[in-house]
């Protein structure tokens, strides 16, 4: 074993410092990806299941133990499947679409942290890069919208885009308190900002702009109440309504990174991170990857419960509730937020 | 641009709110809608001429098939006509059962309204758990006829046959332990009549759950006040009936208007809306679910208390019992009567309608005294409705449209006929 080590040591130091500098990036990607593409995988399995028990029924339960690799079976099905091109489509934006809708979701991972400096790159503007990389998916909606040649699609990219400024604006508002409250743009410091127990975290001063940041999250993604891009009883499935196989799977995998990302971010902007709620006790106050995931299984299930509870809005309804009501809503917090920062109210801003 | 130009769009057949196979053509402005084309006649199965073609107990189970979420309904209003022809009258434990039935169908028909509406504006849970009640009204129907939707249980002159003593049980199995099954079975100890006691008790909270997620989420109000508004006058003039008519304003119903069976004898409530828009209508069918499970309860508590013959006995248009034609001549002569020529009706014409639960369900007869109509004409409230759709859609946007849809309550078996 130890021999083997060795090889591999002395093998690493024969390798020019840009491989291996590469080999490393590419290493650090994987980890990151992997697990993310997987846990998407059980996010659809974990829906059909809480979905299921609030509906009454049981949800997958065949393939595998209790139905643990349906997510599995159902790649295996898309990938055996024909992509289908659709008459005078544009085959070449058709097919950018869905990479252009999954690259940024899966991208964005990379400067979120797991633990104290746990992240792939600890960049300074690291809460910007995710803002730029998330507003980007909106283009692989547009575009597929666009290029589908199918009426059905392109009014829901055109529902897509509306409802992506307003929400966009909203968000990006939500997070100029969380700035505001952390004055810096590094997740990891972000956190380190919140840290003590749960009553030093963003989300008792900034109470408002979580409910606006998590609502609009839900929006972005194209949930349930918000889901009018997909609208599937009224344009049948919006903008991916003429893709087939593996390039709906692509767009399905992106919604659910997606879903994860904001989850994640709303628990590392408002709900301290990988901070222990019960910061202080022994053991259990430490803080530790498990407590993110935990925050954002959470959420997560949040989501879950929305789609299982709410109709879906109308088109122009969700464009009042953005622009109406949460624009002004965080606006005003804003400014509230400022006058807390004035007084240093403790525990938060002292 | 100088000139605006409106865009069509296809809508259906393969639509997921078409709610089977409506295809409109829309004339749209962006998302608003300014004119609705719905084409029909794509389920068409020719059962007015087909009927033209059996004896008359043969069409029975065509009836069924017309409006397929609401089946004894339709067979009522076709027996009524064909009764009303002949001049009998059914024993009223027949008339009982069929009032019985008729409710437990209209049920039926809500839940499975309630459940593709709230699916089409997007609440999909409520969906689930109408099926879920649904699957008892489904065993009750098994109970008596032995299929679980189409059932011909309605003859001239009765019911098919009496309610039955025992209600049939599940087995363990794989999937459900000895424990789990006796859960499953305990409102099946005894005759049909407890267990639809059972599902009368129960149901009343059933409705409360489902309002819980409709009735004041502020979603579900958004989506369905002040959409599709029919004023009074424009519903009648437009020939509405049924909850749409109800919805409206105005207090409509066959069952107490020219009561039919034992209506009049039981104790009910008409609901009627304010405004005849979506939230209206929706709440005047959830009150119907309510008052169908009243009439329900004073049934069973009369079905209880007198048995009695649920056919006429009089071997014209009955068949013989079995025991009896082995030994009867006659009683022979009129099974291979009623069973090969079936049996004629005076000539004349005749109209019969009942409430079913989409509105005023009827059969126009004209017989040339044969064993089979000569013409046989059906009234289908959802083809009124759905004429009208244009009109209440007009100015709204694509979500409306198929809210409007789900609310009009469409079902293609009979609008195609």
């Amino acid at each position: 074993m130890q021999h083997f080590a060795g090889y591999f040591v002395s093998a690493w130091g024969a390798i020019p410092a840009w491989v291996q500098y590469l080999l490393f990036t590419l290493g650090k990607i994987l980890a990151i990806a992997v697990p993310v593409i997987l846990s998407v995988a059980y996010l659809t399995y974990a829906e059909r299941k809480v979905i299921g028990y609030m509906q009454s029924r049981i949800g997958p339960n065949r393939v595998g133990f209790r139905g643990l690799l349906q997510p599995f079976a159902d790649v295996i099905k898309l990938m055996m499947k024909e992509v289908v091109f659709p008459a005078n489509a544009n085959r070449y934006l058709f097919f950018i679409a869905p990479v252009l809708s999954m690259m940024p979701a899966i991208a964005a991972w990379v400067v979120v942290p797991f633990f104290p400096n746990g992240s792939a790159a600890n960049v300074n503007a690291g809460l910007l890069l995710i803002l730029a990389l998330t507003s980007l998916g909106i283009y692989g909606i547009i575009i597929s919208g666009w290029a589908s040649n199918s009426k059905y699609a392109f009014l829901g990219a055109m529902r897509s885009a509306a409802q992506m400024v307003a929400y966009e604006i909203a968000m990006g508002f939500a997070i100029v308190g969380v700035l505001m409250a952390a004055q810096t743009l590094n997740l990891g410091q972000i956190i380190q900002h919140q840290s003590g127990a749960f009553w030093h975290w963003y989300f008792i001063p900034l109470a408002p702009l979580v409910v606006v940041y998590f609502v609009s999250a839900v929006a972005e993604t194209n949930r349930l109440p918000f889901d009018v891009a997909e609208g599937e009883s009224e344009i049948v499935a919006g903008f991916h309504v003429e893709y087939s196989g593996m390039a709906f799977a692509v767009f399905f995998l992106a919604e659910y990174a997606n879903m994860i990302l904001v989850s994640a971010l709303a628990s590392i902007m408002f709900f301290g991170g990988w901070l222990s709620p019960f910061e202080g006790i022994p053991y259990i106050g430490a803080p530790s990857a498990g407590w993110l995931f935990l925050k954002i299984g959470i959420l997560l299930f949040l989501m879950l419960w929305f789609r299982a509870t709410f109709p879906r809005y109308r088109y122009d309804q969700i464009m009042r509730l953005g622009w109406k009501v949460f624009i002004p809503v965080t606006l005003v917090w804003i400014f509230v937020e400022g006058a807390f920062l004035i007084v240093h109210l403790p525990p938060w801003f002292s | 641009m100088s000139e605006f130009q409106t865009f069509t769009m296809n809508f259906g057949p393969q639509h997921p709110a078409a709610h089977g196979v409506l295809r409109l053509v829309l004339e749209m402005e962006g998302e608003v809608i300014y004119k609705t084309d719905p084409h029909i006649g794509l389920l068409h199965r020719g059962t007015e001429k087909l009927a033209e073609s059996k004896t008359f107990n043969q069409s029975i189970g065509y009836m069924d098939r017309l409006d397929y979420v609401s089946m004894m309904c339709n067979e009522h209003a076709y027996v009524l006509a064909i009764e009303k022809l002949l001049g009998v009258t059914p024993p009223l434990r027949a008339k009982y059962i069929r009032v019985m039935f008729d409710e437990i169908t209209r049920i039926l028909n809500h839940l499975l309204w309630l459940g593709a509406h709230a699916l089409d504006v997007g609440a999909m849970t409520v969906f689930l758990y109408c099926f879920r009640e649904r699957e008892d009204l489904m065993d009750c129907y098994e109970a008596v006829s032995g299929a679980r939707m189409h059932a011909t249980y309605y003859r001239p002159g009765g019911v098919y046959r009496d309610l039955p003593d025992s209600m049939p049980k599940y087995k363990p199995s794989k999937w459900h332990n000895e424990r789990e099954t006796r859960k499953r079975n305990e409102w099946r100890e005894g005759s049909l009549l407890d267990f639809i006691e059972h599902f009368s008790e129960s149901f009343p909270d059933r409705v409360d759950e489902y309002e819980t997620l409709l009735t004041e989420n502020r979603i579900w109000k958004q989506r369905t006040v002040g959409i599709g508004t029919v004023s009074p006058e424009r519903a009648l003039a437009l020939g509405f009936t049924g909850p749409m008519l109800r919805g409206s304003g105005i207090e409509w119903d066959l069952r107490r208007k020219q009561p039919y069976e034992v209506y009049d004898d039981l104790n009910f409530e008409i609901p009627i809306g304010g405004n005849g828009d979506c939230y209206d209508r929706y709440l005047v069918r959830i009150e119907e679910l309510r008052q169908s499970t009243k009439i329900i309860r004073q049934c069973v508590d009369w079905l209880r208390s007198n048995p009695g013959p649920v056919m006429l006995e009089d071997g014209k248009v009955d068949p013989p019992r079995r025991e009896i034609m082995k030994r009867d001549m006659e009683s022979l002569i009129h099974h291979f009567k009623l069973f090969s020529e079936g049996y004629c009706v005076p000539e004349g014409e005749v109209y019969a309608a009942v409430e079913a639960p989409k509105g005023e369900f009827g059969a126009y007869i004209v017989s040339d005294g044969a064993n089979k109509p000569y013409r046989l004409k059906l009234r289908a409230p959802g083809f009124v409705h759905i004429s009208a759709l244009d009109e209440m859609v007009r100015g709204h946007m694509v979500a409306d449209l198929v809210a409007i849809i789900g609310n009009q309550d469409i079902v293609f078996g009979e609008v195609d006929r």
